[in-house]
């Protein structure tokens, strides 16, 4: 028996993901902002065969407010198994950059609220000398674009952060997955064409978080061919990458 | 909250005709809410309908796919209670190894919940079951002022049975409550025979109707003369218990990658094709898993796009019992006559039942649903001639299916249409809708 913890369970890829863990029989406690939306996916995981699923509505970006979460977590589910860590917004890259108020809002919603829970869970994992933690990350965070830095930034720094939390619990018994998706279509994207072959639907991302979960990965792109898409964009030099329209 | 997708390619139908261009509004919850604004909206589900019901062009399409959570279900009625956008495949995929399938199936399961009560669809059992509508218990409409009305059959039933049918005009369907019925394995009992003529078929058809709750029949409408009419009797019932408990293989599924320029269904291909169907040899009597029996094109992925770049029109008109044997001859000549040969012509009777919709298409008679590939002029006069023959002998045409036919005939074949019209939303509307009430 698996006891899950979601946070942003409310987000496409979190819940497609919810929903193949139901599946295998788990525990949840689910984690979002809109309370309404969160009942209709408690009551479509318990007749996908989720058993216990809790649910609770919280603004996140409160991160004062994450202990006691987790506290309320570990109590509902007699402990947590496995945590994804999924919520985000996609911020309008134009109005940031006019203000300075909307790029730290961004940062606190991507970067910090997600690197105060992983804190947490990872120190909570370390005195259980177990546990698994999945963050969804992105493969923005690989390299700064003009169109979408910053996000990116906030996902490079969640990336680099969960590096080091891997590092620092490798021998404690705790796994640490960063996921890096590339464009997916979410409602998140909803503002974009979404024609070409590089769309991936949610449950594809999920399926994927699934057997890195069963297969112990470190770090997953996926689809898997993003991993080498990266590879040559974060390999072109910046003197040409700087010049580049991407 | 449902989102904007300002979306610069156009959208099509099953059919791929007529083309239309809209700005799509993509609902994920069914508390989402609706968009505002003068622009009007028509919901869009898997887009299996065939012609213009489901298009609004110029308009808003509000995509309903993202409501697909289950919200209730009881596994000792089988009633289930499921979000709009849900899948049939997706109910079949949940309800099948549990025991339990869909009361009544059109021929492809890739359609939605929400899409299979706004067409009111039937399927090979109708003359035991009804239509889709006569099997739905309950749903909620969500209409553009914010209210939410549960409707059934005794419950705000006037409501029920405008949407019933509906062409999602009368407000997003934003769940749907259907009972299932019980099987006890995956499998069919499925009978074939082949029949000479139309005679022939009504003659097997008055043996076998008592006997099975499925029934279909393929017509080879390239043969003219003594073979008018000859096809296969296709009859199916749900495998008794015994039957092998090994699930049904999986089956492969190909897709068809992409649109030719032109079709490869014509007039060589499709005598050549229905020749060969005819004379194929096929087991009197066999076990078959329920997919080949109910959806047997339904792995041949985007089979729409072999019709090449124009697209096809289907035709399925409804003749009252007895003018059926008439008519149906004199279109099959029609069509014979024209040369312009239909791949798939399938024939089958309802039952004298109703769902109460009152833009149903279901009624007593016998259904004729036929394809051509879109040549233009021609193919549109053609499918006029057969309009005549519809019309004169008191039948109807599916509007499902349809991107065609004149406003005068759609007034004729459903003359309830006025009084429906008054459960239309103010802030709905599609493309059919105004094509058929234009004039």
């Amino acid at each position: 028996m698996r006891n899950i913890l979601i946070v942003g369970a409310t987000s496409a890829i979190a819940e497609a993901t919810a929903r193949r863990f139901a599946a295998l029989g788990a525990r949840f406690y689910l984690v979002g902002r809109n309370a309404e939306k969160l009942a209709a996916i408690v009551g479509d995981l318990e007749i996908r065969g989720g058993q216990a699923v809790h649910s609770e509505s919280i603004d996140l970006d409160w991160l004062e407010q994450h202990p006691a979460l987790l506290a309320r977590a570990v109590q509902a589910l007699g402990g947590i198994d496995l945590a994804l860590i999924a919520h985000g917004s996609l911020p309008d890259q134009a109005a940031c950059q006019k203000s300075v108020k909307m790029t730290l809002a961004a940062i606190q919603t991507n970067a910090l609220s997600v690197i105060s829970l992983a804190t947490e869970l990872a120190n909570l994992f370390e005195a259980r000398g177990r546990g698994t933690l999945v963050v969804i990350g992105s493969v923005a965070g690989d390299r700064g674009r003009q169109s979408n830095y910053v996000y990116g930034a906030a996902k490079g720094m969640v990336g680099l952060f969960l590096q080091g939390l891997r590092n620092r619990l490798n021998d404690k018994g705790v796994h640490v997955i960063t996921v890096k998706p590339g464009f997916v279509d979410t409602p998140m994207t909803a503002a974009f064409e979404k024609k070409g072959l590089l769309w991936a639907q949610p449950d594809q991302i999920a399926r994927g978080i699934v057997a890195a979960v069963e297969r112990r990965r470190d770090v997953v792109y996926l689809p898997g061919f993003w991993r080498w898409i990266m590879i040559v964009i974060r390999h072109l030099p910046e003197s040409i990458f700087k010049r580049l329209k991407l | 909250m449902g989102r904007a997708v300002t979306d610069r390619a156009p959208d099509g139908s099953w059919g791929r005709y007529p083309p239309a261009r809209h700005r799509r509004w993509a609902l994920n919850h069914r508390s989402d809410r609706l968009p505002g604004g003068s622009n009007r909206v028509l919901p869009f589900g898997n887009g299996r309908s065939y012609g213009d019901v489901c298009l609004n062009d110029g308009g808003t399409l509000l995509l309903t796919r993202g409501l697909d959570r289950w919200i209730a279900f009881d596994p000792a009625t089988g009633v289930l209670r499921a979000e709009a956008g849900v899948l049939l495949s997706e109910i079949l995929a949940f309800s099948v190894p549990q025991g339990w399938f869909l009361p009544v199936t059109p021929g492809t399961q890739f359609v939605t919940l929400g899409g299979a009560v706004a067409n009111d669809v039937h399927g090979k059992n109708h003359h035991v079951a009804g239509s889709f509508g006569e099997q739905t218990r309950a749903f909620e409409l969500y209409r553009s002022d914010g209210s939410r009305i549960v409707c059934g059959p005794e419950e705000n039933g006037d409501w029920f049975r405008a949407t019933i049918g509906g062409l999602g005009l009368t407000g997003l369907i934003a769940w749907v409550e259907i009972r299932l019925r019980r099987i006890a394995n995956p499998w069919m009992v499925a009978e074939n025979r082949r029949f000479a003529n139309l005679d022939d078929f009504f003659a097997l058809n008055d043996d076998y109707e008592t006997r099975y709750p499925y029934i279909v029949s393929w017509i080879d409408c390239a043969a003219a003369g003594k073979g008018l009419g000859r096809g296969i009797y296709m009859a199916g019932m749900h495998a008794p218990p015994g039957a092998p408990t090994a699930p049904p293989p999986a089956r492969r599924s190909l897709t068809v990658p992409f649109a030719l320029p032109i079709s490869l269904v014509n007039r060589w291909s499709v005598r050549a094709f229905n020749r060969l169907y005819y004379h194929l040899p096929r087991p009197a009597r066999a076990l078959t898993p329920y997919q080949p029996f109910f959806y047997p094109l339904d792995n041949l992925l985007e089979w729409n796009r072999l019709y090449g770049q124009r697209g096809f029109l289907q035709y399925q008109c409804v003749i009252p019992p007895e003018a059926a044997r008439d008519a149906l001859r004199e279109i099959l000549n029609r069509i014979a006559s024209s040369g312009q040969g239909s791949m798939l012509a399938v024939l089958k009777r309802f039952g004298a039942r109703t769902s109460g919709g009152l833009l149903s298409f279901p009624r007593p008679g016998v259904t004729l649903a036929l394809d051509f590939p879109h040549l233009g002029q021609k193919t549109l006069d053609l499918l006029s001639r057969l309009d005549e023959v519809t019309r004169q002998a008191g039948g109807a045409v599916y509007p499902a299916k349809d991107a065609r036919m004149s406003g005068e005939h759609f007034r004729c074949y459903f003359p309830q249409w006025s009084t429906f019209a008054k459960f239309i939303d103010p802030n709905f509307s599609s493309s059919f809708w105004r094509r058929v009430t234009a004039d």
